[in-house]
């Protein structure tokens, strides 16, 4: 399994550098979901094909339409900038480098001592089967039951989400007509 | 998109697969990998590649904005709904252990399976009708300058 992990890890550095890179931004869009599909993948290897799944539909799927959508409003290119890119480089840098040292504090990958799998009690796991009367997902069962206050306070922040966006973008739609009643006003004045 | 029959036809024959799959991923999240939000995001996947195919006025004609707008909220409602129900029953919020004796097994899912598989059925909803509406509120706009 070792040389699919290293190609995927690999491939997700390139295609981030090539992302970066880009100033065609209807490529750099391509992209970004290519890069979506290889986390996807990189997430059925860590075993977790509920957040592959996620980032298959969400990320490669859905946000590339949105974006594409975005650019049939805008521009296809992106303007060339006149700042110098040596202050975002140091802060890229020394994010960066603190958070690849705060990983070297991280317990090793399927460690079974390390602190996320002893804490919030391992009988969440044990008891699961017996507790959801023989549910076998124990994520679902975390998600929907014992975490059930979380999930719909996730839900609520899905829907306030949606509502913001909409009151953002639809508040153009109901200005137009007033826009355009006073365009055609001036316009009348300027005959008349 | 009128000119590209091939594209049509693929997508006509794919759609039904993909919603298959949504109500798949939905209905057996309690089983396999899966769940409301994984669902619900499919599930307007389908719905937004049937808009990006067959234009915005097709898809409205599907999903009305007005129909999408209210399930918005219906989905959080029928989440937070679950857990009055289990108040009403006298439990907890959110305690489904009561609903095990209120309905016959014959027909319904009981307790735990039944309260996890109308909390993921709502946060299916709430996801599914948020995607599409975001793509509406995009799809919708028009070029100003």
């Amino acid at each position: 399994m070792n040389w699919i992990v290293f190609a995927i890890l690999a491939l997700l550095a390139l295609t981030a550098v090539t992302v970066a890179r880009l100033r065609q931004l209807w490529a750099a869009v391509m992209f970004t979901g290519i890069y979506s599909f290889l986390s996807a993948s990189w997430m059925m290897i860590l075993d977790a094909p509920d957040v592959a799944f996620t980032e298959a539909a969400v990320g490669a799927g859905i946000s590339t339409v949105l974006m594409l959508s975005t650019l049939a409003l805008t521009g296809e290119q992106e303007q060339p900038t006149k700042r110098s890119p040596i202050i975002p480089l140091l802060v890229v840098i020394v994010t960066g480098g603190a958070l690849i040292y705060g990983t070297l504090d991280m317990p090793h990958y399927g460690d079974p001592n390390a602190a996320v799998h002893m804490h919030p009690d391992p009988s969440f796991v044990e008891r699961s089967l017996e507790d959801m009367h023989g549910l076998p997902n124990v994520v679902t069962a975390l998600l929907a039951s014992y975490r059930g206050y979380d999930t719909l306070g996730e839900t609520t922040v899905v829907l306030t989400a949606g509502i913001a966006v909409l009151l953002i973008l639809r508040r153009d739609e109901l200005e137009r007509p007033a826009i355009a009643s006073r365009a055609k006003r001036r316009k009348r004045k300027a005959s008349a | 998109m009128i000119k590209f029959p091939i594209i049509r036809v693929i997508t006509k024959l794919l759609i039904p697969y993909i919603l298959l799959f949504a109500f798949y991923v939905q209905f057996h999240g309690d089983y396999g990998p899966g769940g409301g939000f994984q669902a619900g995001v499919i599930f307007a996947a389908a719905l937004i590649l049937y808009g990006l195919v067959f234009g915005l006025d097709a898809i409205k004609r599907v999903a009305p904005p007005i129909v999408i707008e209210k399930l918005m909220a219906i989905g959080v409602l029928v989440y937070a709904g679950t857990g009055f129900a289990t108040m009403m029953l006298g439990g907890n919020f959110l305690d489904y252990d009561v609903l095990e004796h209120s309905f016959n097994h014959k027909y319904l899912p009981g307790g735990q399976h039944l309260g996890i598989f109308l909390v993921e059925v709502g946060v299916g909803i709430t996801v599914t009708s948020v995607m599409t509406m975001i793509f509406y509120a995009f799809a919708s706009r028009s070029r100003f300058v």
